[in-house]
């Protein structure tokens, strides 16, 4: 008997049963929909920080995904907390860092990728292959990709931002290439010329007057005068021609 | 330090740091203890889970009234074992609960459930009725029984925990082990009786 005593105790506590607790002492997500660059999005988000932004038809489609995704439930926000609404407003990479996020769900890599994302400037672009050096594992460029695809908070994490190592915008996980081509553009991205730029082979800019190569979107590359600017494919043709990375946006370690 | 007390210990210390923040993974980490342990004290399932759901959030009301000194000294396990079983005692005492908790009839089985070995299934019809015999016990020897022989604590935290002293829980654990033998013997024949009847 006492063994079958020991057996009554292996049972598991009924499923969304701890959804079930932090509903009722008020821990969970909170969520609203808001005005973005590719229309209506859902956002939630809770203590950890922002938890998820989806663009799905309907509040219902939303509430699935979220709990399928994360187990947890949904309460409707009556307000949008303010530096939330800021930051999608503005499409600022500032404001956007001025967010927590709850990345709980990500490995500590792909947490290391989302919030390299997160340093690129509104207006600009960077290669796969550039964070996948920045955050120290410049062979992981197809993790890096899987990383930014399973984004759980696009748009705010910018991961629209990132594109692919020849140049090409690449795809996008919130509606495919030509809404990421929409979102770069509103915010301000020349993408037709940046495709052609690749096209021609020509992946760096230097700038002849300060002997600088920076990535085509760097901010500081794009105050260069026209007649100042040198492309160059490869990093070695720059080095070789004089040039140093840019400290900005860095298109190669200094 | 076994790995138990090691999490037990990690867990306090996250809610001495931040009770909300820290609060989902102690759910997580405790609600299969604290659902078995109302489950085997009611025999019902919904009961079971209404009382486990109320035991945490008693526990995190308290929880953030108690300053970081005293969250980090909490024994989480016990603690929440002794809201649950006042919890219970509560429903005991309440009239309308009282044919839910206290029926011996009320045997819905939900230990096989899940991935368990085989012979669970087999098994199933005994331990159901080994849970309705448990909740035909008075209060002070389940309570006992349960936390020696179905969560496998030692004598000394139950005594911790219930606040009485270790012979008391010894001697309760000792007689409700005998009732226990006692009842479904009784059951035992008299449905090999009606059987043959």
């Amino acid at each position: 008997m006492l063994k079958d005593l020991r057996r009554l105790g292996k049972v598991h506590a009924p499923a969304g049963f701890a959804g079930r607790v932090l509903q009722a002492v008020g821990l969970v997500d909170r969520f609203a929909s808001l005005e973005s660059p590719l229309g209506r999005v859902y956002v939630a988000w809770n203590l950890h920080g922002i938890s998820a932004v989806m663009r799905v038809p309907d509040e219902a489609a939303f509430r699935r995904e979220f709990e399928a995704l994360n187990g947890r439930t949904l309460e409707r926000s009556r307000e949008i907390p303010p530096a939330l609404r800021r930051a999608m407003e503005s499409g600022s990479a500032a404001d956007a860092r001025r967010l927590t996020y709850d990345l709980r769900s990500c490995t500590p890599f792909e947490a290391a990728v989302l919030r390299k994302a997160l340093e690129i400037p509104r207006g600009q672009v960077r290669p796969y292959n550039w964070i996948a050096r920045e955050i120290g594992r410049p062979k992981a460029m197809r993790a890096v990709g899987s990383a930014l695809a399973n984004n759980p908070v696009p748009i705010l994490i910018p991961c629209h931002r990132v594109v692919r190592g020849d140049g090409k915008i690449g795809n996008y996980g919130l509606g495919g290439p030509q809404k990421k081509m929409r979102i770069l553009e509103a915010e301000g991205v020349d993408v037709i010329a940046l495709e052609h730029w690749a096209g021609r082979g020509m992946r760096y800019k230097g700038v002849a007057s300060t002997k600088i190569f920076c990535w085509p979107t760097c901010a500081a590359g794009r105050r260069a005068k026209e007649q100042n600017v040198r492309p160059f494919r490869t990093e070695r043709d720059a080095r070789a021609a004089g040039y140093r990375p840019c400290k900005l946006c860095r298109p190669a370690a200094a | 330090m076994s790995d138990d007390e090691r999490m037990q210990r990690e867990m306090s210390m996250a809610l001495a740091r931040d009770v909300d923040a820290a609060f989902e993974p102690f759910v997580l980490a405790y609600q299969d203890r604290v659902f078995a342990y109302t489950l085997n004290l009611t025999a019902n399932p919904a009961v079971a889970e209404d009382v486990a759901q109320e035991t945490f959030v008693s526990a995190y009301r308290a929880l953030q009234k108690y300053s970081p000194a005293r969250r980090r000294a909490l024994a989480l396990r016990s603690w929440l074992y002794t809201i649950a079983l006042n919890r219970v005692r509560n429903l005991a005492r309440s009239p309308a609960a009282k044919t839910v908790s206290l029926d011996g009839r009320a045997t819905i089985d939900v230990a096989d459930r899940g991935a368990g070995p085989p012979e669970y299934a087999e098994r199933a019809e005994t331990l159901g009725e080994l849970r309705g015999a448990l909740a035909r016990l008075a209060l002070r020897y389940r309570g006992a029984v349960v936390l020696r022989h179905v969560e496998g604590r030692e004598y000394a935290e139950i005594a911790t925990l219930l606040g009485q002293p270790i012979g008391t829980v010894k001697s309760n654990v000792h007689r409700g082990l005998a009732l226990l033998r006692a009842d479904l013997q009784r059951r035992g024949h008299a449905q090999r009786s009606s059987a043959l009847g």
